[in-house]
């Protein structure tokens, strides 16, 4: 699926569940719900909508907080760097458990050198460069597909059986 | 625009120390008008110390975590020395796999031991308490 110039990274935790972004036909979706990502109120709405949607999977308070932190930092560089996008939380069924998907897309100018957004402390914006970098650690499985003048896409699931 | 929702509680005084706190809803003007606020009561009623009571956000993600730093930051040049209190046990866990140690941000436990770090006690027992008089 990569176009020439596509740029994708995974996570460099791969879990035995088929991976993220390459075709979820392995894995069950239950539950789907997208949300715009083009407002202030929306990076707060999105937040609650993941930490209830943490809370139905039944991940405990630590993961609650993982997860939902992760959707912020996505979804504000959805918002900040990709000029706004959507955020859609999936509830998957694994082999061994339930888990949260969430895919972040924004039609903005995409990440020309993915490997130095994914590294701490750098930064285009108003944050700290942790986002993405950040993100992936918060979560099981992380991928990105991007290129310049592509938009972004950040495919992350966290399993609550590890 | 609308107006930025209030994301502090009411700053109060205690001698020369300002009490406040974060609520939830964080969000950029927010965020500024809080900076913008807290910092005009230092540099108005003199405060060499400040409290920020955070036991109420549920998550610190890179942009809360910077406005905290930006607060610490400013509040020291003015002459005054933060303390960020409460932080939930998930919010820290997180807060350091996500790569961030909020360098130069003193931290508590809880308000409590914050303000006494800041130089306030707990008053042994109840000033003009009828006890004091009575028993001795």
């Amino acid at each position: 699926m990569a176009l020439p110039g596509d740029s994708t990274v995974a996570s460099r935790r791969p879990k035995p569940a088929p991976r993220a972004g390459d075709g979820e036909a392995g894995v069950p979706v239950t539950r789907q719900v997208t949300h715009q990502v083009r407002t202030e109120e929306d990076l707060l709405a999105v937040r609650h909508a993941v930490r209830a949607a943490t809370v139905e999977v039944g991940f405990g308070i630590v993961d609650q907080t993982r997860v939902v932190t992760a959707a912020s930092e996505l979804a504000r560089n959805a918002y900040v760097h990709g000029g706004g996008g959507s955020l859609t939380i999936e509830q998957v069924r694994g082999p061994a458990g339930r888990g949260l998907r969430l895919v972040v897309k924004d039609d903005g100018p995409g990440i020309a050198d993915l490997d130095t957004a994914l590294t701490d402390g750098f930064t285009t914006g108003a944050g700290l460069g942790h986002g993405l970098g950040g993100a992936r650690r918060l979560m099981d499985e992380f991928t990105v597909h991007t290129g310049a003048g592509q938009g972004t896409v950040v495919v992350a699931t966290r399993w609550t059986v590890r | 625009m609308t107006q930025p929702r209030p994301v502090g509680v009411p700053i109060l005084r205690l001698g020369d120390v300002l009490v406040t706190g974060l609520l939830n809803e964080l969000d950029d003007r927010a965020a500024i008008a809080f900076t913008e606020e807290l910092t005009a009561r230092i540099s108005a009623e003199g405060a060499r110390g400040v409290l920020i009571d955070i036991s109420r956000l549920e998550i610190i993600d890179s942009f809360v975590a910077r406005t905290l730093m930006e607060l610490t930051t400013v509040s020291r040049l003015l002459g005054a020395r933060v303390i960020v209190a409460g932080m939930r046990p998930p919010v820290a866990i997180t807060l350091v796999e996500l790569g961030i140690e909020l360098v130069g941000v003193e931290t508590a436990l809880n308000p409590e031991q914050g303000l006494a770090a800041l130089g306030w006690r707990q008053a042994q027992e109840p000033l003009g308490g009828s006890r004091r008089g009575a028993a001795r």
